[in-house]
């Protein structure tokens, strides 16, 4: 494969949370990976699939194809970003064979972060540092679409320093579904207090997830509450030192 | 949405009481399911889903077949199949079949089927009495309520709720205590099972090889529906049909898990025919009635047609992180929860609820449970598509798909997508770092408005990663 | 009514033709697990107690007369007519009704009893249930309108399960109009999640395995 990767780094990371981007390229380059920016990148389409707008939806998957078309390995920084390409592509080109027959060349080189470091990259224990108690939220579309669960946990447990809380109940969503946070709002409210009921039993200061738009959700939840708990991405606690 | 799917939710939300009786109930049920179905406990779990799926698909992809070979085992051991297209031809069986018979009392057990088909309502209508039997639907029907949920139809009740529908419409003495509650019910209903002409029941499975119908419950209520009355009705939708008997071997290790976490529930009936020859007690006369009431028209649809391979279990309603909130009465139909959220749409028209297949986070929950492995979520996204394709036929959502549309230009034009976002970072709320609480009034419109009603709002950056990128 | 109506819909959105064949139903691989009798029984016992259902074993059928009859002592009961009560003597015990093949009598003795006495046809031992099948042996009244079953199965008849009940029954139609899988006493959890016994069916169940 050769030490090169390609980040896509996802819209929401991109103009909400840039710093993920930043530790992410950092945990990468630690390892030895030469890093590039297809600058053209923008979004994955996910809003306009998930909103029942598919034609629009392939508009915007079709640029994604063509902007990563030369890269060999793209790594991704959340759940559902990469589960939009991996396993909803397919889905919009159905009835294009010859796009079809792209996106099957590209599900394979998409990785979410934390498997691209546990199964790719092999390693666990990237040198990272933090003294902090944790849990972890499980996103739904990493934990039921790409089965990620044991990944990030294994590279949690080899940072220095930190401690992590299981949530019970655990693998419950926290309410973001992408429009339907703003579409059911109330609910969308009720679901994240649930969960933030949860994180506040474990006793842990920083929530850790892969999915910045959960990320968003419980941090959203969290301020409005007045509780003094963080959200950090996975990539930001191995940036750590 | 309609203003009226939006009350119901709102309305649900706001009673902390139900909140927590919905809550903890599900939550009950969701632990029992995956007790039983661990891998310690029931290692081929997953191979018996993958088994159920196959044969749900082999049934329905075959119906007709099915269908018939079916009737003629029916019909062969003494039966009579009666097909109906919808509610009215399913009463007006029931009905003429009293008539001829003389028969004024009817005792019912549990059937979603039957209340799809507002059948009590029906024949009440026409003068005969028709009691439920089973204790929760009991409950429902002297409450004039419909089922909260599939498998615990009176979910939302509390023993003070029941003792006052007992109190208020059985005029007995009040009585708390649920054991006696349930004597009081149990009272009543016995005296109507054995003076009933006709017992109604519903099936969970219909089974094609030996014309029999196979019924699940926990009370007995279905057996004494079933046995007592000369005449037993099923009344069952057309795509309850399995193969073979022994097909019931994959589909009763899950029903009982997937539904409420027992190994199997305490009665499973598998009754073919009236009375034959040598039996002392059974109907003497047997009925199937095989609805459509618009299966058919979720049958063409290849990608959707899975949604019929549902054993009505209710795994989806206990993991479902929005019915734990909504609870069954938001719900537009009969049918609540994921599947109620898939099928209601594809009987009644996506108009019917267009928001209905947005309420859900596609969390994915749903489908992991599913004993038959419907892929709902994927159902959902499909219906989401044809209610968007629906409204742009109808001119309607006129703005939000213009929205989208330049949704899709502004990402497929890199440096305009750049420029949008400097502008929107632009005129976000000077930022100390901390989340936003609220923005000035004139921008809270919207999407915005929506978020912030509940969160707060992430500050803008002050350079977006791309310029963080160009500048390290 | 609607019959053609309705298949023809059917056929139509299948895309298939009236008659047309069908490809061969996906295989059910039916496994009937080693168990040896030993095992069976103790298993099929910690079931039935696990369910708030009392199981007891005795050596031979004279013991499980006086078992029964201990049980029954001032109390009126209905045994149905399965050979093997006759054989143990439990169906002619003094004070138990039995013999009854109209349905008339049948029903108001069941309705009156404290308790149903019948044998059973099969017991699945991994999940501790009774097989009732419908016959001028069993009747279905009796196991289930009093309010506590008594049920005297001899050993042979307990299966590890319902793989092997399907691999021994594959066709239980051909044979009888009801088949009862018995799992437990009657119960509800209707009311608050609460969990009651003895609803409609009864809320006693005993298993006598004799053997």
């Amino acid at each position: 494969m050769g030490k090169q990767v390609s980040l896509f780094v996802t819209c929401m990371v991109d103009q909400l949370f840039p710093k993920v981007g930043m530790a992410m390229a950092d945990v990468l380059e630690r390892l030895g990976y030469g890093i590039d920016f297809p600058e053209n990148q923008t979004c994955c389409g996910q809003p306009a699939y998930n909103s029942g707008y598919r034609a629009e939806a392939r508009t915007v998957a079709r640029h994604f194809l063509k902007t990563f078309e030369a890269s060999q390995t793209i790594v991704v920084p959340s759940g559902s970003c990469t589960a939009m390409v991996t396993h909803h592509f397919k889905e919009l080109f159905q009835k294009e064979p010859e796009t079809l027959a792209l996106v099957h060349a590209m599900e394979k080189k998409v990785y979410e972060f934390a498997t691209f470091l546990t199964d790719v990259a092999g390693v666990e224990d990237v040198g990272a540092r933090m003294e902090d108690v944790v849990t972890f939220h499980d996103g739904c579309h990493a934990l039921r679409e790409l089965g990620i669960q044991s990944a990030p946990r294994r590279l949690l447990a080899h940072v220095k320093g930190l401690e992590l809380r299981e949530m019970v109940p655990a693998e419950e969503c926290c309410g973001f579904g992408g429009t339907f946070a703003v579409k059911f709002a109330e609910l969308s409210g009720a679901m994240a207090r649930t969960k933030i009921e949860a994180i506040v039993g474990t006793g842990a200061h920083t929530v850790v997830s892969l999915d910045p738009s959960c990320l968003m959700q419980i941090q959203g939840a969290l301020s409005r509450a007045g509780l003094n708990v963080r959200t950090m991405h996975l990539a930001e606690v191995l940036a750590s030192r | 949405m309609s203003v009226e799917f939006d009350r119901k939710i709102h309305d649900t939300l706001a009673d902390a009481n139900l909140q927590l009786a919905i809550y903890t109930a599900t939550g009950r049920l969701k632990e029992k399911r995956i007790e039983v179905t661990a891998d310690n406990v029931l290692p081929d779990y997953q191979e018996l889903r993958t088994q159920a799926n196959a044969l749900k698909k082999h049934a329905i992809d075959n119906l007709d077949h099915y269908l018939e070979e079916f009737e003629r085992n029916v019909e062969g051991y003494g039966g009579k199949v009666v097909y109906c297209k919808d509610a009215t031809e399913v009463s007006d069986f029931v009905l003429d079949l009293a008539k001829r018979r003389g028969s004024k009392l009817i005792v019912k057990s549990k059937s979603m089927t039957t209340e799809e088909v507002d059948l009590n309502e029906r024949l009440e209508h026409h003068g005969l009495e028709s009691v439920e039997t089973d204790l929760g639907e009991y409950i429902l029907q002297l409450a004039h309520e419909k089922p909260y949920h599939i498998v615990a139809p009176a979910l939302h009740k509390t023993r003070y709720d029941v003792a006052d529908i007992f109190t208020k419409e059985l005029h007995v003495a009040r009585e708390t205590v649920p054991e006696k509650l349930t004597l009081i019910a149990r009272g009543v209903l016995r005296e109507k099972f054995l003076k009933a002409d006709i017992g109604i029941s519903g099936a969970n499975f219909l089974i094609a090889d030996s014309g029999a119908v196979a019924i699940i419950e926990n009370e007995g209520n279905a057996r004494l529906t079933t046995s007592a009355p000369k005449i037993h009705i099923a009344v069952a939708g057309i795509e309850k049909v399995i193969p073979r008997a022994r097909d019931l071997a994959v589909f009763l290790k899950l029903l009982a898990r997937s539904a409420t976490g027992q190994l199997l529930s305490v009665y499973t009936s598998f009754l073919a025919g009236p009375r034959r020859p040598g039996e002392v007690d059974g109907p003497e006369e047997f009925y199937v009635v095989l609805l459509d009431n618009g299966r058919t028209k979720l049958l063409p649809d290849r990608s959707k047609r899975e949604s019929l391979y549902c054993i009505r279990c209710g795994a989806c309603l206990n993991a479902c992180p929005v019915y734990r909130k909504i609870g069954g009465h938001s719900f537009p139909w009969v049918y609540s929860g994921p599947i109620g959220a898939i099928i209601t749409p594809q009987f009644m028209g996506v108009s019917h609820e267009p928001a209905l297949p947005f309420a859900s986070s596609l969390c994915g929950a749903c489908g992991e449970v599913c004993p038959v492995k419907i892929d709902i979520p994927k159902v959902l996204l499909e219906l989401r598509s044809d209610v968007k394709k629906s409204e742009a036929r109808e001119g309607q959502n006129r703005v939000e798909k213009l929205g989208f549309r330049i949704f899709a230009w502004v990402m497929t034009h890199p440096r305009v997508y750049e420029l949008a976002g400097r502008m929107a970072a632009s005129m976000a709320p000077a930022g100390d770092g901390k989340w936003i609480k609220s923005v000035p009034a004139p921008m809270s419109v919207g999407p915005l408005k929506a978020w912030l009603s509940e969160r707060d709002l992430p500050p803008s950056p002050s350079r977006s990663f791309r310029e963080m990128w160009r500048h390290r | 009514m609607s019959r053609d109506n309705i298949l023809h819909k059917v056929r139509t959105a299948l895309g298939r033709s009236a008659g047309q064949a069908v490809a061969d139903v996906p295989p059910v691989r039916l496994r009937v697990p080693e168990a040896a009798m030993e095992d069976r029984i103790a298993l099929m016992m910690a079931r039935v107690e696990a369910l708030a259902g009392k199981a007891a074993r005795v050596p031979t059928m004279d013991a499980a007369r006086e078992f029964v009859a201990a049980a029954i002592a001032g109390k009126t009961a209905v045994a149905s007519n399965a050979p093997y009560l006759e054989e143990c003597g439990v169906a002619g015990l003094p004070g138990v009704r039995t013999g009854i093949r109209e349905v008339g009598e049948l029903t108001a003795v069941c309705a009156q009893v404290d308790i149903g006495i019948t044998s059973a046809d099969y017991a699945l031992s991994d999940t501790g249930t009774l097989v009732m099948i419908a016959g001028p042996a069993e009747s279905r009244l009796v196991s289930l309108l009093p309010p506590a079953h008594i049920a005297v199965v001899p050993r042979e008849r307990i299966l590890t399960g319902l793989d092997e009940l399907f691999t021994i029954l594959p066709n239980p139609a051909a044979q009888t109009s009801s088949m009862v899988l018995i799992t437990g006493p009657s119960r509800t959890a209707d009311i608050e999640q609460i969990l009651v016994r003895g609803v409609h069916g009864p809320g006693q169940v005993t298993v006598v395995i004799v053997g």
